[in-house]
């Protein structure tokens, strides 16, 4: 599996990347690499093997349904890039 | 004091003949004037690691003190410390500090062991070599032309330098174990869900497991103790008590122990001094009374393509959090919106970090989820029934950390599939979800070769032991770099 330029663009946009012309030649190189890499897996027979969810087949655990967290946005908020008001600012999403 | 062990720090601080104060002055005055050669830290914490210092002796005199109060250590960069920045090796983080404790870094604290600071590492923990740190690539102490292998680099090398007596450490495809091979100490990656990842920053969330790195198997048992333990705050976390690892290892003995050698992994691209301390090894235990017989894992081959699909597709996942919004790097002046994200997210990512989440996008993306993810999840469960089978048969299977030892930096920085081909032997315990330790085995060339030891599920107390019994045979886990013991 090889990837073209244009694929590369996509998926990078997919991911929030911003990528350069430079960036985009040298990714679909590296990223067809690694795909032949994985592309190995199809030697194996997997009819009926169920994917694996957990090592130990362990479920999600279920908790009581009550408030255990502190509202700590103040504290979780002076971390963040801008914020005013308690709010986190972003460029203009809505006109 | 720098080149004794925990257990024997644990043990002169218990007789008063020396406080935690003192300990932990030398250790911080020693990475003060040695770290430059290593470049094993991204932050020193010395007026914390003072305070809890004293705090340390201030509980002995009262007689509150645990075994291991006062004991100093270090954490790997990816720990969530309330207070003191967590970078994760990464210029998205250089500014962030963390508003809260891992649950890792909570046990510790309450153990009362003392953090000197924090570890630098492959960027996200995503590399073999240290090179992706934002900080600036990690030198192995037994030749700093070389890497200390990664992700972990920076605790592998400073535990390696007798900078610190051990470290915690992080392995999602063989991030403790293949930085401890190559350093020459011992590590040791526990069963999926043993260690809390609850504030430990998230690569892969079904692979990754936290645990202890230190010169020997015993001091290991002990911080294991300190670190493992159930934690509601981690939804796969496991419910079950944690062993006393300390009895373990006086409660292991090799004789009529079943040790397999995996056939599948003495083929090709194993370097000749690897396969040579595996095969001494096996001898060594041998001569103790254990059984030592051929094992087949058949699907190990595939470990690492489907590794490069899981951990990817699970890093592009759990790095979308990433956002230049609610904390981390920020892009000046964005456009909008999309712009905010995009730039902000190319700046504070480095290259191979960048790469996988490329790579892991592409698999999840719609048309390519079947023939990647859910392919990669299937051959894990192939791979799971393989040890389930060869457990059927042995106790622990004996095999190499990592085809070789510590290569020169920049040697595989270009060509990333040759770099991870560094973690062949390391993979299928992650995808497994099994424990793994890597002991010192040997040298080759002058340089630490490490063998590996898989267990079952939650036996890290059979490994912890075999590796004890093999250590009280051999001195490779006593040798030190050069000019690190004076």
């Amino acid at each position: 599996m090889s990837l073209s330029p244009d694929e590369v663009r996509k998926i990078a946009h997919l991911a929030r990347l911003a990528v350069t012309d430079e960036q985009v030649a040298a990714w679909s190189g590296e990223l067809s690499s690694i795909l032949e890499l994985v592309d190995q897996m199809n030697a194996a027979d997997t009819t009926d093997v169920t994917p694996m969810a957990h090592p130990q087949h362990a479920t999600q655990r279920l908790r009581p349904d009550v408030v255990t967290e502190t509202d700590q946005r103040e504290r979780f908020q002076r971390i963040a890039p801008a914020v005013e008001r308690g709010l986190y600012l972003v460029p203009r999403v809505v006109e | 004091m720098h080149d004794r062990t925990i257990a024997e720090l644990a043990q002169a601080l218990a007789r008063g003949e020396v406080s935690s104060v003192e300990l932990t002055r030398a250790a911080l005055d020693r990475i003060e004037a040695r770290d430059s050669r290593y470049n094993a830290f991204i932050t020193v914490t010395p007026d914390q690691a003072m305070s809890q210092a004293e705090a340390a002796d201030a509980a002995r005199a009262a007689g509150q003190a645990g075994p291991l109060a006062g004991v100093p250590f270090v954490h790997k960069d990816i720990f969530c410390t309330d207070g003191v920045r967590t970078s994760c090796g990464s210029r998205m983080l250089d500014t962030f500090v963390s508003p809260y404790d891992a649950t890792v870094v909570r046990n510790m604290r309450a153990a009362g062991l003392v953090m000197l600071g924090k570890t630098n590492m492959d960027e996200f923990a995503m590399g073999s070599s240290n090179e992706t740190s934002y900080y600036g690539p990690v030198k192995n102490p037994w030749d700093t032309a070389r890497v200390p292998g990664g992700s972990s680099g920076g605790s592998a090398a400073a535990v390696a330098a007798r900078l610190a007596p051990g470290a915690t450490g992080t392995d999602t495809g063989g991030s403790i174990r293949q930085p401890a091979a190559l350093c020459g100490i011992t590590g040791l990656k526990p069963t999926y869900g043993r260690v809390s990842r609850y504030g430990m920053v998230a690569f892969a969330s079904s692979l990754d497991q936290g645990g202890p790195m230190a010169r020997t198997a015993e001091d290991c048992a002990l911080l294991l103790g300190a670190m493992a333990g159930f934690d509601p705050n981690d939804s796969t976390s496991i419910d079950r008590p944690v062993d006393d690892y300390a009895a373990a290892l006086e409660g292991t003995t090799i004789r009529g122990l079943r040790v397999g050698l995996p056939k599948e992994y003495f083929g090709e691209g194993m370097a000749p001094g690897v396969r040579a301390a595996v095969e001494a090894a096996a001898e060594v235990l041998r001569d103790q009374g254990a059984e030592v017989v051929e094992v087949s894992l058949p699907h190990s081959g595939l470990s690492v393509p489907v590794y490069y699909v899981v951990a990817p597709a699970e890093a592009s996942s759990n790095l979308s959090r990433f956002d230049g919004v609610r904390y981390g790097h920020r892009c000046e002046q964005p456009q909008d919106i999309i712009d905010l994200y995009e730039r902000s997210r190319a700046e504070g990512f480095g290259t191979e970090v960048k790469r996988r989440i490329m790579v892991g996008t592409y698999a999840l993306s719609a048309g390519y989820y079947d023939a990647y993810y859910l392919k990669a999840q299937q051959i894990r469960q192939l791979i799971s029934d393989d040890f389930r089978k060869a457990f059927e048969e042995v106790d622990v299977i004996l095999g190499p950390t990592s085809p070789t030892t510590a290569f020169p930096i920049g040697e595989r920085a270009d060509d990333p599939v040759s770099m991870y081909l560094s973690d062949v032997y390391t993979i299928a315990a992650n995808l497994a979800g099994l424990p793994a330790l890597s002991m010192p085995a040997g040298f080759a060339d002058g340089l630490p070769v490490g063998v590996q030891l898989v267990g079952d599920y939650f036996d890290e107390g059979r490994l912890l032991g075999v590796a004890h019994r093999y250590q009280q045979a051999t001195d490779h886990h006593r040798q030190a770099p050069p000019g690190a013991v004076d």
